[in-house]
């Protein structure tokens, strides 16, 4: 099958959405298919064969971030120009109500298109403005897919309609054989994500720290992820500081060994989720998962079966959760286990046969994608000759 | 500025105005008309496609049905639901396919019937097909009433309604029935 794939972020600048897409084709292409991915990149940025470049994203403020995005004449025509050159069976969008190349590909296409919807964004201002002008793009969309059950309830209540719930893929097998790191273990905790970005939740962490401290004063913080590491630790007294340790960005490889060797990992979240694949990242590393009881979050962990919930945003609630934990290796054993065998339906064998059969349901009978030819004004008053 | 320059008499210019207010409404509607079509494209297609995936699912249903693996019991109740279901006429397939669903439900819903299956010669391959087949009854289903709304929402449209711009095209139905698939079949799906 010859399938199109568009990726609305840069491909430069590392993002959940972006791995997903660079998993799901090499496993495509690994199946014997014929990806082709649209994604914004600098010219000079290496990209993977499979990778065509959309142009450079301009930073503009969108959403209460600066997003960078892609838009304008240049990359609508290079959008025009790789459907033209792919043929495909099939396009998968993903994100295709931001204002990026998503858009702009639903825009320009016709033909059998899937499309992910990754966050559950509370329904924005510039959303219900551009609604008009989003609905008729969106309708082109033959199948729409959601990541969890509650991106899938936003999507229904901010544009109506139906999806289907596939969950994002991890490579189950990667966590689950890389090898522990000793300096890593005895009495640890784990928290991985950006430090500087308060929704991910170490401040949270940092105000049970002491309560978790005072209790067993031997547990050690590992912290892995971009930002002011001064700033992070400001909160906490300074006696205990040594206790917190930073690793900045890790590689995969060290991701991996890092789950494999903590205690119990720590997603303190405040919100903004609509996944949460760190999670399962954790249970196929075999880490006893403590996570906030966000939607998104309960969905993942099977609702506590997998994995335990705090109150979100409740110091005291993770403390003592935290300490009940480190205290009982009977229950880390038992969280290990049911969370190693919850994990396997996120595998991406399941996840990209799911994300296949998709293709597949769409593409029966269908003809391929070609690009939206705009009706000529003489063709739309039926003066122009039927060719 | 315009008239200051030619001097068009106001009756003139007035006509020129209308003109072109209804040049604009014209192309709109037709922009309109354009998009209603792609919708009806859509839900042929799906439509089609749904069908397919109920008659795999029938086919799959049948061939385990006949071929001696299940306790005659079994082979009885899922053959009378697939022949029904595939014989059904359009307005009682919605029925005839969800007694399917509950007949396959009652007949799969234990694992060990599913490892039973497993066990026979060329079952392995039997039950991947049911499997798949049972999850992609739901997604299509979920397509084909996504693209049903979509053209209904459009056509419940003023503009469509007053400009007849639907056509002699039917009122598109969404097609509802009990898709639920047997546990021990879709396990590995996220509820």
């Amino acid at each position: 099958m010859r399938i199109g794939i568009v990726c609305p972020y840069s491909w430069d600048v590392p993002g959940g959405v972006q791995f997903h897409i660079r998993d799901l084709a090499e496993h495509l292409i690994r199946w014997g298919h014929e990806v082709s991915v649209l994604a914004p990149a600098d010219d000079e940025t290496p990209l993977p064969p499979y990778v065509v470049s959309a142009g450079r994203a301009v930073p503009v403020p969108y959403n209460g971030s600066v997003a960078r995005l892609n838009f304008g004449f240049l990359s609508a025509a290079r959008v025009r120009r790789w459907l033209h050159e792919g043929t495909f069976d099939v396009i998968h969008i993903h994100e295709p109500t931001s204002p990026s190349l998503g858009l702009l590909a639903c825009w320009a296409a016709q033909g059998p298109i899937v499309a992910t919807f990754h966050t559950s964004n509370p329904r924005s201002r510039a959303m219900i403005a551009a609604y008009p002008i989003l609905q008729p793009a969106l309708e082109k969309i033959s199948a729409r897919i959601a990541v969890s059950e509650y991106a899938r309830r936003t999507l229904v209540e901010h544009l109506g309609g139906d999806a289907v719930v596939i969950p994002n893929g991890v490579d189950v097998d990667v966590f689950a054989k890389a090898e522990a790191k000793s300096e890593w273990q005895g009495g640890t905790l784990g928290f991985i994500g950006r430090i500087d970005e308060p929704r991910k939740g170490l401040p949270v962490l940092m105000k049970a720290l002491p309560k978790i401290l005072a209790e067993r004063p031997e547990t050690r913080l590992l912290v892995a992820g971009r930002g002011d590491e001064e700033e992070a630790v400001a909160t906490l007294p300074v006696e205990l500081r040594d206790r917190v340790e930073f690793l900045g960005m890790v590689s995969d490889e060290d991701k991996a060994r890092l789950l494999r060797s903590v205690d119990v990992y720590v997603a303190p979240n405040t919100g903004g989720e609509s996944f949460g694949i760190i999670l399962v990242e954790a249970m196929s590393a075999g880490a006893p998962v403590l996570a906030s009881d966000l939607d998104a979050f309960a969905q993942v962990l099977n609702q506590g079966g997998a994995g335990e919930l705090f109150a979100n945003e409740d110091a005291d609630a993770l403390a003592s959760s935290a300490l009940r934990l480190l205290g009982d290796p009977g229950r880390r054993a038992e969280l290990q286990e049911r969370g190693s065998a919850h994990v396997r339906r996120f595998d991406w064998s399941t996840v990209g046969a799911d994300i296949l059969s998709v293709y597949e349901t769409v593409t029966d009978g269908a003809a391929s994608v070609a690009a939206d030819e705009r009706t000529g004004l003489r063709a739309r008053f039926g003066l122009a000759s039927r060719d | 500025m315009v008239r200051a320059a030619v001097a068009l008499p106001p009756v003139t210019s007035t006509l020129i105005w209308i003109a072109v207010v209804l040049f604009a409404v014209g192309l709109y509607l037709s922009w309109t008309a354009g998009r209603l079509d792609r919708l009806h494209a859509r839900i042929d297609a799906s439509r089609a496609a749904l069908d397919a995936q109920l008659l795999r699912r029938a086919s799959v249903a049948q061939e385990l049905a006949t071929s001696g693996v299940l306790d005659p019991a079994a082979s009885i109740v899922l053959y009378e639901a697939t022949h029904a279901a595939r014989q059904a006429e359009e307005d009682h397939r919605e029925v005839a396919e969800s007694d399917l669903s509950q007949a396959l439900r009652a007949v799969f819903g234990e694992l060990d019937q599913v490892e039973a299956v497993r066990a026979a010669p060329g079952g392995e391959e039997a039950a991947l097909e049911l499997a798949a087949a049972v999850r992609r009854v739901p997604m299509a289903r979920r397509f084909h009433n996504d693209s049903v709304r979509a053209a209904r929402a459009l056509r419940r449209h003023r503009k469509v309604r007053w400009f007849r711009l639907a056509g002699h095209a039917p009122f598109p139905m969404a097609f509802e029935m009990d898709d639920e698939p047997p546990a021990a079949l879709a396990d590995r799906a996220t509820n």
